[in-house]
Order: C-alpha cells, then structure tokens, then sequence
C-alpha cells in the first residue's frame, strides 16, 4: 500500500459510527439501534500513543475494532496513511493489517490452545508470506527473545504459560509483521499489578525501539497517564474530552473527566482529596439520554443540557471538550 | 486478642489435587477487632479468597481441606463447630459479599424476595415484615426508588446496582462481621468509588468489623485501618495503614508499591517485580518470595523467614530483620 499523499497523521478516524441493530419480533424486524460508537473522531500521528479511557459499555473497545475493520462501520471513514479502509477490497485490507495490528486484552482466548505459541506467531508472518521456513524460524525467535521469552518457548503450548508470559506472546505475534500502528485493547487489566508493570515497560521499551503508534484502550487512569501522549476520554459512544497527557490529568474540562479523574482510589492513606461521586449507572447506549448524554449524571447540568448536543470544541489549543460549560 | 471478634490461627488450608497439595492458606494469622476495617492485601493466588472462605468453613471439600489452625469468634473456634452451629453463624453473624454479585443472585428471584428470604430465614420475622425491611435496606444502600426496584430482577439491575443489592442482604441481619471478597474489583471507577462509600458509612454507623480483600492498593488505602500483606498462600507482613504505606519493610510490600504508574505525576520507567508469581504445589520450606526478591540472601533459600516485630503492630516475615 503506497501513499497517495504526504500525510504526517499516521491515522485519521472522522465521525465514525458504529451502530448494532436491535430486532424484535418473529420477523427480527429492526426496532432501534445500540450506538456502540456515535460519530468519533481522532488522529494518531507516528510514533504517537494515544489512550482511550472509559467505563465499560462505552465503546472503547468496539472503536478499536472499527478502527482496525474488524467490525463494519456504519458510517464514517478511517484513513490509514491517507487512504480509506472503509472502502479497501479483502486484498487492500489483508495489506493493510500488516501494517496495523491488534493486541487483545485476554490473551488466553486469542491464543489457539492446540498451536505451539511459536507456531502462533509464526502464522502471521505466513499469512503475509514473509520469508521461507528457515527465515520465519530466526524471526520468530528474534521475537521470542525481543518480547522477554526464550527460544524453547517456540514449542510450548498456551496452557504452559502464566497470564503475563501468554500477552507477551500476543505481542509477538502483532509485532510479527513489522507494523506501524497496534490497536491494543485492555492489554494489562487482566494481569496482576507487580506483572503489569512488566508489559508496561515492554510495550513502551517496543515503541520506542520499532517507532510504533499505539492505540492504547483501557480503564485504569493511572495505566493510561503512564502510557499515552495524549487521552481521549469516552462515555456512551462519544469522546467528550480529547487533550495532551498534561492537560487531561493537570487541567481536565469535562464534568465526567473531573468526576472520573476524582474517583480513581489513591494508594497513599494520607492524600485524602475531594471526591466527586456521581450518581446513577452509565444509561443504556440503546436508548441514550436526549441532548447531551452525560446530563443525567452531571452535577453541573443546566437548562440547555437535555435540549441540545454539545460538539467537540477547541478550547485551548489541542485541548477539545465537547460539553455546553464551555460555550 | 485484646478486643478481637475474629481471631485466625495459623490457618492452613490445603488442596489436595492430581498434581500434588497445593498450599493455598499455609499457615495464616490475624485478628479482626471490633469495629475496624482489615484488607488482605495480595495478587491471585496468594490465598486470600481461601483465607476468607475457610473462616466460613465455604472450601469445596474435596479437594480442599483445612489441615491446621484456629479460627477463634468470641469464644468458638469455627473449626470445631457443628453444621447447625456454622449455619447460624453464616449470614446471621458474619456475612459475605462475593466479587461476582451477577452470579451470586437468582436469576429467576426479585432482588427483594431474596433479601426478604434471608431475613425471614434468620430473624424469623414475618413476610409483610421481611420486605419491609428489605426495601429499607434497599434504601440504605443508596438504590433509588427502592419500592419499586425490589420487585425487579437481576438482570434489570446494572452491576453495581446489583452489588448494593447483596450488600444490602448481607446487611440484612444485622451482622458483626462482614467479609467481602474483592466487592468492587468488577466495577467502573465511578461506581466502585460509591460503592466504597456505602462500605464506609454503614461500617461505621453500624460498628461492623469489615474483612475487605482485595488486590487494589489504591482501595486499601482508602478504607483500611490496618492491612495484612499475603504472598504465596503466607503473610508478608502487617500492620496499620501508615505502617504499610509509609514504612513498607517486606520487599514484596515495597515492590508492589513501586510497581503501581503513578496517578499524580509522570514516571519514565516503572518498577516491576520481576518473575512470575509462584506456585503453590508444594513450596519450599523457606521464603517463597525468594526467586524474585531484590534482597535475597543464601540463608532465604535454606530457612523459613522468621516473624519479626518492627513496631507496635507492625510485623514482617522476612530474614532481613533478625538481629
């Protein structure tokens, strides 16, 4: 895949939709939409990592296969290097998977269990027919060895391996075919907090050495302010704030990022601070409130709230919050 | 055991598999003191849960077995105690709250008929009553509309709705103890922070002792008085809140500190412990934290570390301390 035009973004999402039908009825005749992802927009330039943070049910998760066509989009356009996957042919997608790949957040259920992981990783690289046998085997254990695991382990079969030794693997294997960018969904809450720090320090050690961009989806705050350049923060299918890591956590605008930022437990007994407690559940992406979505839980909610849909604005530069505080 | 409700000795609790026993509790000791909040504090597999489960007398057998210990409340050891003994204990006096609260309901029960249930089970009150109560507890925990909702089903309720809903049952009975077994660890940030405040408010309005578990220091420092630390199926160490925090001595302690991305400031490099966590078919009979410790010494791998008293309550299992 060549690029048509000289773009420094290395991924452009624009109001991208991702809508699941609910069918009713003997003839599951349509009866409304759950609006997993409701018009997104983002880049993600070289060697960029950007975090997506949210509460479950947000559509982190579902943006993030979108962005990769591993879901259909309803609407929008992602442009990879300039060029519109929505529209690419299954042979212009097979290329351009071999430039973005994915890291999954359980990475036993992405392993197949009756594969050596050698083997595992070594299908990635022969489905994108890189190299002859005796070419895979050294690449596969150069990323063996690159993600913190032994040549023997070429051999050995998922169950063998501990939590963290298997996303290690799961990380071999996206970076297999070299790419540019790694979509990576939730890749440290499934593991304990003294291992986590490991994949933490491995993912990032690999951006810097391969000049990667991530994509970097997960809940836990402290995970994401360690990781990202810049955040993006989601509630029920939309990004309400987007800003510099500094901005986001020094400086945060949206009521939900404030409240968000003040819920995550501290571990220090001493810094006790002021905690802003929303009330209610996030409401059902099925039937979203009217207006703004977040006005049925934010404490600064005011007349114009339920009426009308706030949108992305610029306030400061590079700092976008879509909330009608800020008009 | 001054003033302590729940005294644990020595506990061990064993499984006894194909593969050999695995040592999941190996030789456990605390005390629950009136009125206090205490975290067991480790990652999976450290034996927590089944700390927790065998003071109930809740592990599976077989395979599990507890082969040694004291669990002493007031003056009972629970260990020795009948059937009909546990079960009025269970739920009436001390109550659990369990990680998964979708599984731990009836799907095919309102949420008030199951808290009712248990009330006219253990205070023998009537059905009129029972719900009564029911929706009152509903209310206390902070689920609006209670009237209504107790007709609802689980599935009707979001998962922290539901947690409140068992946190309400367990409630239901006025318990002196309350265990809750990694109670918010599937819940969203916002809502775990409510759900952490209702634990708070009701342990405290109602001088509950709380045995709270979880792997989440970031909670542990917001509700524990004191901590114990656990590490491979055995303590680490322990201590009050500021013991642990400001003054961690058990290497374990310090890289589970260390290793946490910092919320309030930008880290180049976190620190992780490295290694992976052990297994507990047939450990060694010295420190198990051995292989990973940045500290470890020859004597580590030919003795069992001893217990060592820093200060006050603060103690600490490890061979860096003996004099």
């Amino acid at each position: 895949m060549k690029k048509k035009t000289q773009n420094d973004k290395l991924l452009e999402v624009e109001n991208l939709r991702k809508y699941y039908p609910i069918t009713a009825g003997l003839f599951h005749s349509r009866v409304g939409d759950i609006k997993a992802v409701d018009g997104v927009s983002f880049h993600i330039e070289p060697r960029e990592t950007l975090g997506l943070v949210g509460e479950s049910g947000c559509g982190k998760s579902t943006l993030g296969r979108t962005v990769l066509r591993l879901e259909e989009p309803t609407a929008g356009r992602v442009l990879f290097r300039g060029q519109d996957i929505t529209r690419l042919d299954r042979k212009g997608l097979k290329s351009m998977r071999r430039e973005a790949q994915m890291i999954f957040q359980d990475p036993q259920s992405s392993l197949d269990p009756r594969m050596t992981v050698g083997d595992s990783i070594d299908e990635a690289l022969l489905i994108h027919d890189m190299g002859d046998a005796r070419e895979r085997l050294r690449r596969v254990e150069e990323l063996l060895d690159r993600v913190g695991l032994e040549s023997y382990h070429y051999r050995r079969y998922p169950h063998e391996f501990s939590g963290a030794q298997k996303q290690r693997v799961g990380i071999a294997r996206a970076l297999a075919v070299n790419p540019n960018l790694i979509v990576a969904d939730e890749p440290v809450s499934a593991l304990d907090v003294s291992i986590q720090a490991q994949i933490l320090n491995l993912m990032m050690d690999l951006r810097d050495e391969y000049g990667l961009s991530y994509l970097f989806i997960a809940h836990d705050l402290s995970v994401i302010r360690h990781i990202s350049h810049r955040v993006a923060v989601m509630y029920l299918g939309k990004i309400v704030e987007l800003a510099t890591k500094e901005d986001m956590f020094g400086d945060p605008l949206h009521p939900y990022t404030v409240a968000l930022l003040s819920s995550v437990p501290i571990p220090d007994p001493h810094r006790k601070k002021e905690r802003i407690l929303l009330t209610g559940d996030v409401p059902s992406p099925a039937a979203p409130p009217p207006g703004c979505n977040f006005h049925t839980r934010c404490p600064r909610a005011f007349d114009i709230c339920p009426r009308e849909e706030p949108f992305l604005k610029e306030l400061a530069p590079n700092h976008w919050v879509s909330c009608h505080l800020y008009r | 055991m001054d003033n302590a409700i729940l005294s644990v000795r020595d506990l061990r609790t064993h499984f006894f598999t194909k593969s050999g026993v695995v040592k999941a509790a190996d030789g456990i000791s605390f005390d629950l003191r009136e009125g206090e909040t205490l975290c067991l504090v480790g990652e999976s597999g450290c034996g927590k849960t089944v700390t927790a489960l065998s003071i109930l007398r809740l592990v599976d057998s077989p395979p599990g077995r507890t082969v040694g210990g004291e669990i002493w409340y007031h003056q009972e050891d629970l260990l020795h105690s009948s059937p009909a003994r546990l079960r009025a204990i269970r739920g009436n006096r001390i109550a659990m709250i369990f990680q998964d609260p979708q599984s731990s309901l009836n799907p095919i029960f309102t949420v008030g008929d199951q808290i009712a249930e248990q009330i006219k089970l253990h205070r023998h009150l009537g059905k009129r009553e029972a719900w009564d109560l029911a929706v009152s507890l509903m209310d206390q925990v902070g689920i609006p509309q209670a009237r209504q909702r107790a007709r609802e089903y689980p599935h009707q309720f979001s998962g922290g709705m539901n947690q409140r809903v068992l946190i309400a049952a367990a409630l239901s009975c006025d318990p002196e103890v309350i265990i809750a077994d990694e109670p918010t660890t599937a819940l969203d940030v916002t809502i775990k922070a409510q759900i952490l405040d209702i634990l708070k408010r009701l342990t405290e309005e109602r001088r509950m002792s709380l045995l709270f578990i979880t792997h989440d220091l970031g909670v542990v420092a917001e509700i524990a008085d004191r901590i114990v630390v656990m590490y491979g199926g055995r303590l680490a160490e322990s201590g009050t809140s500021a013991d642990i925090f400001d003054n961690p001595k058990h290497p374990y302690t310090w890289g589970l500190i260390k290793c946490l991305p910092d919320m309030s400031r930008d880290q180049d490099r976190l620190t992780p412990i490295p290694g992976t966590i052990p297994s507990l078919i047939d450990p060694p009979q010295s420190c198990i934290f051995h292989p990973r410790c940045p500290r470890g010494m020859p004597v580590c791998t030919r003795e069992m570390p001893p217990q060592i008293t820093i200060s006050g309550e603060h103690t600490v299992v490890c061979q860096l301390y003996k004099l």
